[in-house]
């Protein structure tokens, strides 16, 4: 018996036990799982193939980024979804962050009502939940815009009603490729010059107007090019035929609803951050920057948005990553993103939950730890050094 | 300016410079600094009349409170269409609880609060006592709820909806992920290989994928890994997901909370002689979980926030009443009435919350100078 309390008392060998017990437990909780799962998949006559993905999927898709109809598989109806994923998230994080980066900064000025009024749309916003808004935009697009007949103009280009908003599209023409090499010769241009400046200041002190020089060349010499060449962008600016819009670019009501409710909800949490961000630098850094004589915007961009940078960015990054995954709502409202398509029909139509949600959530689950590796790794290196 | 001279010693307190203080002086330090600061006064003063004046028109001037159908409403006036939800206000409220068991509801939410009330006011009197209460509330609130003893009429779960239902997930998912979010905390932190890697996978798994993906799993799936035959609730597989994937984050938040607890601390109990249980109990996890009350309130609001996402696999939240009740053809069209409402009542529960959160993050907070 000695032998035996020996090893329990022995903190090395107990923890080895336990652990073997665990696992022993955990084998058997799978194999009980997969047991289970047999015996019902027998029962139904079903089995675990993949093969489905290369059927024709047979239903449509309103929007495509890549060619599509029904007669496509499957699987590229999944890509279909999956690249809807993408551009609703894409026009969802600009919006978020233009928005929640001005509110945090409002929220943070010394006039009192303009704080006032950010913090209550912060309140409002973030204390709603996501899917009550993305229903609410969806249903002010759709209830309340007038019939693309009567809708409402926009410098007589841009026209908002409640099948979407139409947009005018930039057509190139021969010529283009003008414009193109000179944007690129303007980059290279400018990060030259960008890299020219910096020695020059820390050699010398001298400092030029480096943001204004670039941006102007990089804005006109492309202009200059557009000129040259004989103008060869054109705008087709959207037309009423019949009962609704032909031409332009066309964003549905879905893809709007879906944009606006990500980006204003998304962007309430993003203020808080940036807010934190800022307040999370050390006053004395602020005193210092102002008592050796630094002016107000200096302040700002060369002292306390680096620091507040290494704060921001980590929560940040995961706010986009909620943004994306709250996309996956879009199935309440229609729009065919991964989750509808992949996840949706086609699982309604093959009858294989098993595979597709194990598709879906892979892909899902591929994109957030790549992100939060590539966070990772940032976080490690703006970490600062402690002693 | 006076002239007149004062002997050492003898001065009088002069009033401060006039335009530093009082309305006017309030006005000029907050409002009007500078110029760009009067031009942002300026902006949303505008923005605010224009908001204020279209809501109190929209909401309560031109609205109509209750009418037949959206036609009627149109005819009395153009604001709000307002009964569509005042005609279905049971609706919203209790779902499809049947209207004569309906005061069952009414106390099984009146007690919470008495239930709660001990383990959210640490300070409330004869607390000892209450907490009795609190413990056995659970199975109070499941008999009066579902029925089927003492003579109480069985209640089915497919009734359950409206507000009810969004209380009854929220409240049992943050109850039921508290416990597991700990455990799961301890178990990223643990010594041992094989329960950390545990822990951890099952983290990442919950937070890398969304909630809805999970619902649909509950909803569609969950049967596949159950002995044939065994068949349970829609609503229990719901609470269990929700559980499982706010114990995650709720995991992530109290690591946090471990993480930020100086190593003195850990090598002062293993100095004292503790075991690791009792230096969980002791020193661990009673400075990690005040540390990251915040968080933690945050996850809960997330959670009872996300309980909106069962209308997607057909429960009736106040979100699934809503849009049956816009499917009706005398209600077509009403959707900003019908979200607003709901979205008021969230703002309103949520709100609370983190009031309540900044509330007991001051009271603790022990190191205040």
């Amino acid at each position: 018996m000695t032998f035996f309390s020996n090893i329990w008392r022995n903190e090395k060998s107990r923890e080895i036990i336990v652990q073997i017990i665990v696992l022993f437990f955990l084998g058997w909780f799978i194999s009980w799982l997969v047991m289970n799962v047999n015996a019902n998949f027998e029962a139904l006559g079903k089995d675990i193939s993949f093969e489905f993905l290369f059927i024709p999927a047979g239903y449509d898709i309103n929007q495509y980024l890549i060619d599509y109809d029904s007669r496509d598989s499957h699987l590229r109806a999944g890509i279909v979804g999956l690249l809807n994923t993408g551009l609703v998230a894409f026009f969802g994080i600009i919006l978020a962050t233009v928005l929640g980066i001005a509110l945090g900064i409002i929220r943070l000025s010394k006039n009192w009502l303009a704080s006032k009024i950010a913090y209550w749309y912060v309140e409002f916003t973030r204390n709603v939940p996501i899917l009550l808004h993305i229903l609410l935009w969806h249903g002010i697009i759709i209830n309340t815009l007038p019939h693309p007949r009567k809708a409402i103009s926009l410098g007589e280009v841009t026209f908002l009603s409640n099948r979407g908003f139409y947009i005018p599209k930039p057509l190139t023409e021969s010529g283009i490729e003008l414009v193109y090499l000179f944007l690129v010769i303007a980059i290279i241009f400018s990060t030259l010059f960008a890299k020219y400046c910096k020695r020059k200041q820390d050699l010398t002190g001298i400092q030029y107007p480096v943001f204004w020089i670039n941006f102007s060349v990089i804005f006109f010499l492309p202009l200059i090019a557009f000129f040259l060449s004989g103008m060869p962008i054109s705008l087709e600016i959207p037309a009423l035929k019949g009962f609704n819009f032909r031409g332009g670019m066309h964003m549905s009501p879905e893809l709007a609803a879906l944009t606006f409710a990500l980006g204003i909800y998304t962007a309430a949490f993003i203020a808080e951050i940036v807010r934190a961000g800022i307040l999370a630098i050390d006053k004395g850094q602020r005193e210092a920057a102002e008592s050796i004589g630094l002016k107000p915007s200096k302040v700002m961009n060369l002292v306390i948005l680096p620091q507040a940078r290494r704060v921001i960015i980590p929560p940040l990054t995961s706010q986009y990553l909620n943004l994306t995954k709250n996309s996956s709502l879009a199935i309440a409202i229609g729009y065919m993103d991964l989750v509808a398509t992949l996840g949706g029909i086609s699982l309604n139509q093959t009858g294989r939950e098993m595979e597709t949600m194990l598709i879906v959530m892979l892909i899902y689950l591929s994109v957030s730890l790549s992100i939060s590796a590539l966070m990772n790794w940032y976080n490690s290196k703006v970490k600062l050094v402690g002693r | 300016m006076s002239e007149k001279t004062y002997k050492p010693g003898n001065y009088p307190d002069l009033p401060p410079p006039p335009g530093t203080v009082g309305v006017y002086g309030w006005i000029k330090q907050n409002l009007f600094s500078s110029i760009s600061n009067s031009l942002l006064t300026i902006i949303s003063v505008v923005l605010l009349y224009y908001l204020i004046d279209g809501i109190i028109g929209w909401f309560f001037l031109n609205a109509v409170f209750d009418a037949e159908s959206k036609i009627a409403c149109r005819k009395i006036n153009d604001g709000a269409c307002w009964a569509v939800i005042t005609r279905r206000v049971g609706q919203f409220v209790y779902g499809f609880y049947p209207e004569a068991e309906r005061w069952r509801i009414d106390i099984t939410f009146l007690t919470m609060f008495i239930a709660f009330a001990p383990l959210l006011y640490p300070d409330i009197p004869k607390r000892k006592w209450l907490l009795y209460f609190s413990l056995f509330y659970p199975f109070f609130a499941f008999v009066l709820i579902m029925g089927g003893y003492f003579g109480l009429q069985k209640i089915e779960y497919s009734l359950f909806g409206g507000f009810m239902l969004t209380v009854i997930l929220g409240v049992c998912g943050i109850v039921c992920s508290l416990p597991l979010g700990i455990l799961l905390a301890l178990g990223r932190q643990s010594n041992l290989t094989v329960v950390r890697t545990l822990s951890v996978c099952f983290i990442e798994f919950m937070r890398g994928v969304p909630l809805i993906t999970l619902l649909f799993v509950a909803s569609s799936m969950l049967n596949y890994f159950l002995p044939p035959g065994t068949n349970f609730s829609i609503l229990v597989r719901v609470i269990i997901m929700f559980t499982f994937f706010s114990a995650a984050y709720i995991a992530e938040v109290i690591r946090g909370g471990i993480q930020a607890i100086p190593k003195g601390q850990y090598e002062a109990a293993d100095a004292l002689g503790m075991n690791y249980w009792q230096k969980t109990r002791f020193i661990t996890l009673p400075q990690a979980l005040k540390i990251s009350i915040p968080g933690i309130v945050n996850t809960f609001i997330g959670l009872y926030k996300d309980t909106t996402l069962v209308v997607v696999i057909g429960l009736l939240d106040p979100l699934g009443i809503g849009r049956a009740a816009l499917a009706d053809t005398k209600w077509n069209g009403l959707s900003t009435e019908t979200y607003l409402f709901v979205a008021l009542f969230f703002f309103v529960s949520c709100f609370a919350m983190s009031r309540y959160s900044l509330w007991l993050e001051n009271k603790l907070n022990t190191d205040k100078k």
